[in-house]
């Protein structure tokens, strides 16, 4: 892995990226989504998507309540058919680790907490440091950080950098996710550059967006970002992992998500300990194809829970 | 020799079930005539041939023969509904025949999608995606010509030619038919089609959307049939034009046989279209377009990017994504939805392309093929890249007409211009870099019809399309395509 020891050798780095076509890349994506997912496959699919979801509430009226029904709702994801996997993590806000550990307890869901500051991590690093070490020691599994966006566009990639490495300490032995929002960095060179600069600082996945802007995951932007990891594999011989998140409602959605993974990166990144749907509705759409497939017939909407 | 199969890569393992498109849906009948003054006849001798699905070798339909007697009825046809009908009619008028014929194409897109899969061989993807929305669409374009010929900038009130003999290869059957048709019908010229002999069906299935879509009999005559009775419509002494698709070899026969005639001339032959790669060019949508540029529909294509020109700097980075990336692509059963390259379309093709690639590793290029495994039965030929290729092997000169890649590199910009020049041909290239002012620096010097900057293989019937030296003149689509339709 390329030891990053000083800023211009971070920029050199960054700079000798190729750039991204934003038509070709919009093409391959719209291309790819054109795969006709059929029968087992889709089975197999629906049941891998939903192993990758982290079940999600970032909501300022969330209730312990809430996260008990979201975390009960992750184990077991529909409790009439126990075939059906568990989700990868459920991801709350750091106040509610602690309730959502005491709810999951020994099951192998995850507990994923926002950090620093989320979603505009416009605060200082001391605090946002804070903000994780609460998280971790409350039991996270996993830490969602978002990156100085205002420091990135400004050309700040150091200090962007250098926070990621602080937020990967601090994280002792939780996951981080470093979500790059990029709704907000817009082109897919930003795209790019921003996910080498997160992987370079040690983060363990990257991660479209916090849901809380206009433009959340899309797939050209996921397939950027799987091109990214692919690259960062080889050169540097350690995986990343790749979470999209906001907006991926729909099974179809998903679908056309695990088929750019399966043909950008390939079946090694096919795990939620590698590719993850930050998603709170998806989940229930997923059940509800699981069952249009096994009895060839759609079931009501509320035969879902609603979180 | 040098065969290297590669490696199962590790990608593409969400197993994707088959997911093929029904053949039921082409409707196919198992026999037809030939489209003469407004119906369907057969041929005065009564031969018939067979077509072949390519994928598998089985049987499609039988279509019949024309010789020339046939041709001379459907010309016949021609001149008598151009001089009674179709050149009294407006251009307000033939432009609704033409939007009919639009979305009627439209309205049956699946049916014409199966049709050309089966007939050619290619992926339902891309006859789904490209042949038929294009044609299509080749034909509203020309629809809004019709009423305003006295704008095209050929002077006032332009006139047609009269009747135009058309001839069309079977890379894309119906895709070629609507680039002839539409600009010649909109001009007001009236049409004798011959499509190629391994490929009429979806021809034959336009023929019932002429008839469906009312135009007066005659207007458009659509005759199967071999190479002999495409020479009988190009010796026809009515024929005003001569509209050409197809190889050098047959252009420049047509050439000579319509020399010190009346007969206007168009061809649209063959290429040996360069794809140049600098070392800043977008890699991942570059790869993505090398791919596009030669394994579309097979590399059965005239302007297909058969010859990679790569910075020599660059060189080995692209070739092992490329590779890669050859090694991905779904090969097999064209009706299957996710099919990336389908069959190879004639036995005849197969031999040409196995031919040319065996010279190529006896000329020292190193070969990589695709491990994917081939069917059993029907043409098939597996993704192929040559790596180490110089400027005298045969695959870097001669047309293979297949999917595969020629790898050559350059140093400096003015190398790769004169290796990209270094042809007979002159159709298409592509350029690949990020820096606009060398992108343009080259595409200033190529010498070709057609040149893509950062993407390959993309058609539309507003953009003229055609070539310089041989590979033809005349252009097609666009404005310009008026022209080659109108007596100026």
């Amino acid at each position: 892995m390329p030891n990053i020891e000083s800023e211009a050798q971070l920029k050199a780095l960054i700079a000798s990226l190729s750039g991204v076509d934003a038509v070709g890349a919009e093409a391959r994506a719209a291309k790819l989504s054109t795969r006709s997912i059929k029968k087992s496959t889709k089975l197999a699919a629906i049941d891998m998507a939903i192993s990758m979801v982290d079940l999600t509430t970032l909501e300022g009226a969330d209730t312990p309540g809430r996260v008990t029904s979201l975390c009960t709702k992750a184990m077991r994801p529909d409790p009439r058919d126990l075939t059906v996997p568990s989700v990868a993590a459920v991801c709350v806000y750091p106040d509610l680790v602690a309730h959502a550990r005491s709810v999951l307890g020994a099951s192998p869901v995850a507990v994923a907490s926002v950090a620093t500051a989320f979603p505009s991590g416009r605060a200082s690093l001391a605090v946002k440091l804070m903000d994780v070490r609460e998280a971790v020691s409350a039991g996270a599994d996993e830490v969602d950080m978002v990156i100085d966006r205002g420091a990135f566009l400004s050309g700040r990639i150091g200090q962007v950098f250098d926070e990621v490495v602080a937020v990967k300490e601090a994280c002792g032995d939780a996951h981080l996710k470093v979500i790059l929002e990029t709704g907000e960095l817009v082109t897919y060179d930003n795209v790019r550059r921003a996910s080498w600069i997160a992987m370079l600082g040690g983060a363990d996945f990257i991660k479209t967006s916090t849901g809380k802007v206009t433009v959340n995951a899309t797939l050209p932007v996921a397939l950027v970002m799987l091109e990214a990891v692919r690259d960062f594999a080889e050169t540097a011989g350690r995986t990343v992992g790749v979470k999209v998140a906001g907006g991926i409602r729909t099974t179809k959605d998903a679908i056309r998500y695990l088929v750019v993974v399966n043909e950008t990166v390939g079946s090694t990144w096919l795990t939620p300990d590698l590719f993850r749907f930050g998603a709170s509705s998806l989940l229930n759409d997923l059940l509800m194809q699981r069952l249009k497939q096994q009895r060839g017939a759609y079931v009501r909407a509320d035969e879902f829970s609603m979180d | 020799m040098s065969d290297r199969q590669l490696a199962n890569s590790q990608l593409g393992s969400l197993e994707y079930d088959p997911a093929p498109e029904s053949a039921a849906i082409a409707k196919l009948k198992p026999s037809y005539g030939l489209f003469i003054d407004g119906k369907f006849s057969e041929a005065e001798g009564g031969a018939q041939f067979a077509t072949v699905n390519p994928a598998n070798e089985e049987q499609l339909s039988m279509v019949a023969q024309a010789d020339a007697v046939d041709v001379d009825r459907a010309v016949s046809s021609a001149r008598r509904a151009y001089d009674k009908v179709w050149s009294k009619t407006t251009g307000a008028q033939r432009s609704k025949y033409l939007f009919r014929i639009a979305r009627l194409i439209q309205e049956r897109s699946r049916e014409l999608a199966v049709v050309e899969t089966l007939d050619n061989g290619k992926p339902i993807r891309e006859s789904r995606d490209v042949d038929i929305p294009l044609a299509a669409a080749h034909f509203f374009y020309y629809a809004g010509w019709a009423d305003k010929l006295d704008h095209a900038g050929f002077g006032v009130n332009p006139k047609p030619l009269g009747v135009a003999g058309q001839i069309i290869p079977w890379n894309f059957p119906l895709l070629m038919a609507a680039w002839k048709l539409a600009p010649a019908l909109a001009a007001g010229n009236t049409c004798v089609l011959k499509p190629a002999e391994t490929t009429p069906l979806s021809a034959l299935v336009l023929a019932e959307i002429v008839e469906q879509a009312e135009l007066p009999p005659g207007v458009v005559n659509i005759i199967t049939g071999d190479g002999s009775t495409g020479a009988a419509l190009v010796d026809h002494n009515d024929v005003d034009k001569i509209a050409f698709t197809g190889s050098t070899e047959v252009g420049r026969m047509i050439q000579q046989r319509t020399a010190a005639s009346h007969k206007h001339l168009t061809l649209e032959l063959g290429g040996k279209g360069a794809n140049i790669v600098f070392d800043d060019a977008p890699i991942d949508e570059m790869i993505e377009g090398i791919i596009d540029g030669i394994f579309f529909n097979q590399g059965h294509v005239c302007c297909a990017g058969s010859r990679l020109l790569v910075q020599e700097s660059v060189a080995d980075e692209v070739l092992r994504r490329l590779v890669r990336r050859v090694e991905q692509l779904r090969v097999g059963d064209p009706l299957d939805k996710n099919t990336d390259v389908g069959a190879i379309n004639s036995a005849a093709q197969l031999l040409r392309i196995r031919e040319l690639t065996d010279f190529g590793v006896s000329e020292g290029a190193t070969r990589y093929t695709s491990s994917c495994e081939l069917p059993q039965k029907g043409y098939w030929f597996a993704p192929t890249v040559f790596a180490d290729v110089s400027q005298s092997h045969r695959i870097a000169r001669e047309e293979i007409f297949g999917p595969v890649l020629s790898v050559l590199t350059f140093r400096t910009p003015e190398e790769a211009v004169a290796k990209a020049n270094n042809t007979n041909y002159g159709l298409a290239c592509g350029v690949w870099s990020e820096k606009g002012s060398r992108t343009l620096w080259v595409a200033e010097r190529l010498r070709a019809g057609v040149i893509w900057a950062n993407t390959y293989n993309r058609f539309d019937p507003t953009s003229p399309f055609g070539g310089m030296r041989e590979s033809g003149f005349g252009r097609e689509g666009g404005r310009h395509g008026l022209e080659a339709y109108l007596n100026v």
